[in-house]
């Protein structure tokens, strides 16, 4: 890998957010809301809101209160909620930490469930089993996560049959068997969603490896067929996959914010999709600022690791 | 054209995917007409009654006939999934060729926003393009437009600069056409295909990502039976009936499903040799 490489995918980074700082920044411009009005409430005079307006520099040109807000932020100062006084960047920085735990979970478990899933569907390629999960997994990915998530929460987690609590979040230091019972739930419908994506690669994949000639070669070679399997095939099958898993960290994002606002999870979606309901400016700037900045970030590092994996990857 | 049905008819996916389209499109059409009940009239003695003889997949908190609401909405749902699509595939494609042909650092300044745009999670940048509009099922449609235009816009611009290579191409430039005159009628009819087979399973997404804006409370509206709305609505009472939220939810995935196998059918037919 190219230093020249790295530096062009770190400028496409610092692009994306870029992009999305003004697009973050143009809704400010666009809603109704006035921030003024919103800090004093309805009853302020004209004098106090000229004197707010001010002091929030809400009286300059546009270009100059982006340029102002862009540089608090790179500073780390994303501001303070308009609902709540807080400084947003500690609240959706913590939010942030436990949507990371909630998506690093999923992904275990996807890698633990759909890894499997898809050997066994390529060695039984034709038969029920294969069909079956091909089925599944067609379906799976058809189903919006919404949906995903309303169907386990009526089975799994319906208070009439009394298994697991449905919504809310406990710190795992605070209470760690009631904290990661109540984490099964949102980790269980994000990982279904991922699952039915990355089968179909694993599956695919494996049924190619498996018709190449050193894997018969292998075969004549008399050796075992799990080493076969483990050995050979399944290590080429994975490259590919990881591309896929990288892809999906995009779906996983969007999947977090449903999965995190049906089950109360106060993770950086609920908290993004709560700032928005409540037009609370600062709030939307830094939980859409931060994701898309974690987001691009996830993406590279993905990148980098296949390239780490992978030998014959040479990003130029 | 016809060989091309033919084949897709004769692949299953293609075979199943049509045959609930086709479905789907009826109810979007006729839905108001063969409904049983009418989707806004309240049955107050029959509130929360689970599928039946009367009601076959059930009613809502206000009595109303689900099954006459999944129809009924059928007609928005699909509208506005299709048109979102339609937007996307348009503008994305006119932008792609547009790129293809200019060339030079155009071309390179468009394909370097595009990527910067496509590291945007989807659903966040649909969020934050309904935030700017406001929340309604027509914003939601122009904001999923606006989130599938760049991907639409690379594949067209990879196809579009194989096309470019083309001798047609070349002799219509030779020619003296016009830029607009190139790019529309000689190099778009030639991507076509791709695009198609691309936006059609986009439908999917489009069905999708609709359905989760209304869900959310960003797209359509009350009193609307777009399927995501109900879906929303039935929220509140999901452990005292079920069936409202599973039977939109199920039309949800059925048609997402439909569309998925609809396009990966089309991409055999229009490609026998994958």
């Amino acid at each position: 890998m190219s230093a020249s490489y790295l530096l062009r995918r770190l400028l496409t980074i610092l692009l994306t957010v870029l992009i999305v700082s003004m697009l973050v920044f143009g809704i400010t411009q666009v809603l109704p809301a006035d921030a003024a009005v919103m800090l004093l409430g309805e009853n302020a005079t004209p004098e106090q809101l000229v004197a707010v307006r001010a002091r929030l520099g809400l009286d300059l040109p546009v270009w100059q209160q982006y340029l102002g807000w862009i540089g608090h932020v790179l500073r780390g100062d994303f501001g303070t909620s308009l609902e709540t006084g807080l400084p947003v960047g500690e609240v959706m920085f913590t939010a942030l930490g436990r949507s990371l735990l909630l998506a690093l979970l999923s992904l275990l478990l996807m890698l633990v469930v759909a890894i499997p899933l898809g050997v066994v569907a390529a060695l039984r390629r034709g038969r029920a089993s294969d069909l079956g999960i091909g089925l599944a997994s067609y379906v799976g990915v058809s189903m919006p996560e919404f949906v995903t998530a309303t169907l386990v929460l009526i089975t799994l987690g319906n208070p009439a049959f009394g298994l697991l609590p449905s919504t809310g979040y406990v710190p795992l230091t605070e209470d760690f068997r009631g904290g990661l019972a109540r984490l099964v739930l949102p980790v269980l419908t994000v990982s279904v969603i991922l699952v039915a994506h990355v089968v179909r690669m694993v599956r695919s994949e494996m049924v190619d490896v498996l018709g190449t000639d050193y894997v018969r070669a292998a075969r004549m070679k008399g050796l075992s067929r799990p080493r076969i399997l483990f050995r050979h095939a399944l290590r080429n099958a994975l490259l590919p996959t990881i591309t896929v898993v990288a892809l999906d960290i995009g779906y996983l994002l969007g999947g977090i914010i449903v999965v995190e606002e049906i089950f109360a999870f106060p993770g950086i979606g609920r908290a993004l999709i709560v700032a928005i309901q409540q037009r609370d400016l600062p709030s939307i700037q830094a939980g859409a600022l931060i994701m898309a900045a974690t987001y691009a970030l996830a993406n590279l590092l993905a990148d980098l690791a296949y390239a780490a994996l992978d030998k014959r990857i040479r990003y130029a | 054209m016809p060989d091309t049905l033919r084949h897709l008819l004769r692949t299953p996916q293609g075979l199943i995917g049509g045959g609930i389209i086709l479905m789907a499109l009826l109810a979007a059409i006729g839905g108001p007409a063969i409904a049983p009940f009418d989707p806004e009239a309240f049955h107050v003695r029959a509130r929360f009654s689970g599928p039946g003889a009367t009601y076959w997949l059930g009613t809502d908190q206000f009595g109303r006939d689900i099954l006459s609401r999944i129809l009924a909405g059928a007609r928005s749902t699909l509208f506005l999934a299709v048109a979102a699509t339609a937007l996307g595939t348009v503008a994305g494609a006119v932008l792609g060729t547009l790129s293809a042909f200019i060339g030079g650092w155009v071309d390179e300044a468009l394909m370097r926003i595009v990527d910067a745009v496509m590291a945007i999670p989807n659903l966040l940048f649909t969020l934050l393009i309904v935030t700017v509009l406001g929340a309604s099922g027509v914003n939601a449609l122009i904001a999923l437009g606006i989130a599938f235009t760049p991907g639409m816009a690379r594949i067209t611009r990879s196809v579009a600069l194989a096309v470019r290579q083309q001798d047609f191409v070349n002799a219509a430039v030779a020619r003296g056409e016009t830029g607009s005159f190139i790019v529309l009628r000689e190099m778009l009819p030639n991507v076509v295909g791709p695009i198609i087979v691309e936006a059609t399973i986009r439908v999917a997404f489009a069905v999708m990502g609709l359905a989760t804006l209304s869900f959310l409370g960003l797209g359509a509206q009350p009193p609307s039976s777009e399927w995501g709305l109900m879906v929303a609505e039935a929220r509140p009472y999901l452990f005292r009936n079920a069936w409202m939220m599973l039977f939109p939810g199920l039309a949800i995935a059925l048609v997402a499903v439909a569309f998925n196998l609809f396009g990966d059918g089309l991409r055999d037919a229009l490609n026998p040799r994958a």
